[in-house]
């Protein structure tokens, strides 16, 4: 159900490409209870090669709700373009019903009563059985893993990214990419990547001492499949040491390095490549200009940011495959690779409904043996919530109003400041908040609550900082997550501006009053990327607040005011 | 304490540094040491290749390339430096490659700027905004 328009852009581009996407409009099907498997896997098998794609899976072994973002703007040549494109828009440009799976799977409205209806989604045992059935329709199909694979769960935590990894090789992909597992640091980093059964791929991590490709890792790797020689070039998080404590892994550096990509490109096309495939941790936007930039890559599978899109994005003769986070969906793209090239494509974004899709009994069983030891300890329950909890969105979002409150009251904080990740499963109103729940939305190797004085200058500042990193009107120089999230201070931000204007009327809400540039606050957060930072850990400062609160009930944050979106 | 004293200097040093610079100082600098180095003459865009990161990993030590064929020499400069003057780098007849590669520490966010005299006596140059940013947000 690709759009006209990207059709003709289609054939302008590369006149023998021809592609299609489906992702089905089950609403009857669901109205009447009877929505299956089939539905969801039904596939038209295509070309002569298959590609399966999954990404920023988050350690999200077992199926979650996940809300997708209210707010997600788009600056420059992005604004009004996919991924940034939100709710009733959204289902407009793809043609999905109000109230139906797919609405409930792509867009935040009526979440909670969607949630309701169709259940959690995701599941490392349902995803299992998704890419079981393509295998049985396109036995040599590629899985790749766009990395964020061993990051953000308490049992990952605990076992060092052990228990994702298991699970994941029971999966058999093919090729990896990476981010967060960075954060495990390096050491223990390349004592994983060593005993991987597949490909572990990034063109761009790079030895930070003699500025050349690390050993640790390939840049790209070949496959025959389908007897089509494959090309799978890796690209990691280019602003791991910025985004990400640098001092985890120091032997390493990053960056976007497209001449690079270029080089690996042609290198791989001169080594007889017929298909070009890129697995990408850059973000959505970035894969786009770098699309732009670097030719003769056939396909883009775009990690990082989090955007699940229905079809694919067309630059030149580029598709691009986004396929969402938190285990909530598989992408499968069918290609046609003749005489040298890309002739078609046919692609689907797979939503995981976790009562609707059968678990794998192998790898549920698995995951049931990885979480065994810390059975009691996850399923604690620590409180409940009156309100729906969740974290997408570029300004704000109630679980880190939450985390906010629980720093300033834990902390005796004036102002609090919660990192923009876009990670994090939702929970439901009149849902019960375990432990498991609450690591899975700060689970990290850095998670000391830091409580220190910053004058009303230094805030500016960084929300400035954090702000042009979000806003850029140049891709290149956005990392990829949401503006830092502030808890007892609201401000007003223009997001068209430069960095340095787009940030006013910052007003200290206990007291109304506006920030002084030259008075003190008291500060606390969380996650920060500078060594030696003290404090208790985010976990337990969100235990403690929530339950001595017993019942969660979160005040609407009007405290943002946005401009320009 | 959570944050220590030392680690909130280092946080605030790039980003104070962004609002406290004298940037049209450094600026005007920055065009003095153009004049000197090409007597005045007109400098065109293209033919000087400048590779730095877009985001810089580190400001205290930015990894940076130039090259221009068949160069006599290229003058790199630190355009948002209290003193942008970072280095010439003269090529003799003999070389190889017109080409260079050194870490450079930037005080903020900045364009650094190569300008080459190239083999005809003619000079160009390349520009790249490298950002210095305090970092910590991730997806």
């Amino acid at each position: 159900m690709i759009s006209r328009r990207d059709f003709l852009q289609v054939s302008m581009a590369a006149s023998a490409m021809v592609g299609a996407s489906g992702f089905g409009n089950w609403a009857r099907l669901a109205a009447q209870q009877a929505l299956t498997q089939d539905d969801l896997l039904q596939f038209d098998t295509f070309g002569n090669v298959s590609l399966i794609h999954i990404t920023d899976i988050h350690a999200q072994l077992k199926p979650v709700y996940f809300r997708e973002p209210e707010i997600n703007l788009g600056v420059g040549d992005a604004r009004g373009q996919v991924p940034h494109i939100t709710g009733a828009e959204f289902r407009k440009l793809y043609g999905i019903e109000d109230g139906s799976p797919s609405a409930y799977a792509l867009t935040y409205n009526d979440f909670s009563s969607l949630a309701q209806a169709y259940g959690r989604v995701g599941g490392m045992d349902r995803v299992a059985t998704v890419i079981n059935a393509i295998r049985a329709d396109r036995p040599d199909a590629l899985l790749l893993d766009g990395g964020d694979t061993w990051h953000g769960s308490y049992t990952c935590y605990h076992t060092e990214g052990q228990d994702v990894v298991n699970v994941m090789n029971a999966l058999k992909p093919d090729a990896m990419t990476f981010h967060w597992e960075f954060t495990l640091g390096s050491e223990r980093v390349r004592e994983l990547v060593e005993g991987l059964p597949f490909a572990a791929l990034g063109q761009n991590i790079f030895d930070a001492e003699w500025d050349e490709p690390a050993e640790d890792f390939e840049s790209w790797k070949m496959f025959e499949r389908g007897g089509v020689q494959i090309a799978v070039i890796g690209q990691a998080f280019p602003y791991m040491p910025i985004a990400n404590p640098r001092w985890m892994f120091p032997e390493y550096s990053f960056g976007i390095r497209d001449e690079r990509m270029q080089e690996m490109v042609d290198e791989a096309r001169a080594a007889g490549a017929e298909l070009v495939v890129c697995l990408s941790h850059n973000g959505f936007d970035v894969d786009k200009k770098m699309a732009s930039r670097v030719t003769g890559i056939d396909v883009i599978l775009s990690g990082h940011t989090h955007d699940a899109l229905p079809e694919p994005v067309l630059v030149g003769d580029t598709i691009i495959i986004a396929s969402g986070s938190n285990g909530k969906f598989v992408s499968r793209v069918d290609l046609d690779v003749r005489d040298g090239r890309m002739m078609g494509f046919r692609h689907k974004l797979i939503p995981i409904f976790s009562d609707v899709i059968e678990p794998d009994k192998e790898v549920a069983a698995l995951i049931d043996e990885q979480r065994a030891p810390f059975k009691a300890e996850l399923e604690e329950v620590i409180g409940t919530t009156d309100d729906l909890l969740y974290r997408r969105g570029n300004f704000n979002g109630t679980w880190d109003d939450l985390i906010c409150d629980a720093l300033m009251s834990e902390r005796e904080a004036d102002i609090a400041m919660s990192p923009g990740v876009r990670w994090g499963p939702s929970i439901l109103p009149g849902q019960a908040i375990t432990r498991e729940d609450i690591w899975n939305v700060c689970s990290m190797t850095y998670g000391e609550a830091y409580r220190t004085e910053m004058t009303g200058e230094f805030i500016h500042v960084i929300l400035e900082d954090v702000g042009d990193n979000l806003f850029n009107p140049d891709p290149y120089y956005q990392q990829g997550g949401d503006m830092v999230r502030i808890g007892g201070m609201g401000y007003r931000i223009d997001v068209t501006k430069p960095q340095g204007e787009r940030i006013s009327d910052m007003t200290l809400l206990k007291t109304g009053e506006p920030i002084d540039p030259a008075k003190t606050y008291v500060v606390a957060g969380w996650a920060s990327v500078n060594e030696g930072t003290e404090g208790p850990q985010i976990w337990d400062v969100i235990e403690s607040h929530i339950k001595k609160q017993g019942t969660i009930k979160l005040e609407p944050n009007t405290s943002v005011e946005v401009v320009g979106g | 304490m959570e944050f220590s004293r030392r680690d909130t200097l280092a946080l605030g040093a790039g980003a104070v540094a962004l609002t406290a610079l004298p940037l049209r100082l450094s600026a005007a600098a920055a065009d003095d040491l153009i004049a000197e180095f090409t007597g005045g003459a007109a400098v065109a865009d293209g033919g000087v290749n400048l590779d730095a990161p877009e985001i810089a990993e580190n400001g205290n030590t930015v990894p940076v390339s130039v090259s221009a064929e068949g160069a006599s020499a290229i003058l790199l400069i630190a355009a948002g430096n209290p003193n942008p003057n970072v280095a010439t780098f003269n090529f003799g007849e003999l070389a190889g490659s017109s080409s260079a590669s050194t870490r450079i520490r930037l005080a903020g966010t900045q364009d650094v700027m190569a300008v080459a005299k190239m083999a005809d006596g003619s000079f160009a140059k390349a520009s790249k905004n490298v950002k210095v940013t305090i970092g910590g947000c991730g997806g």
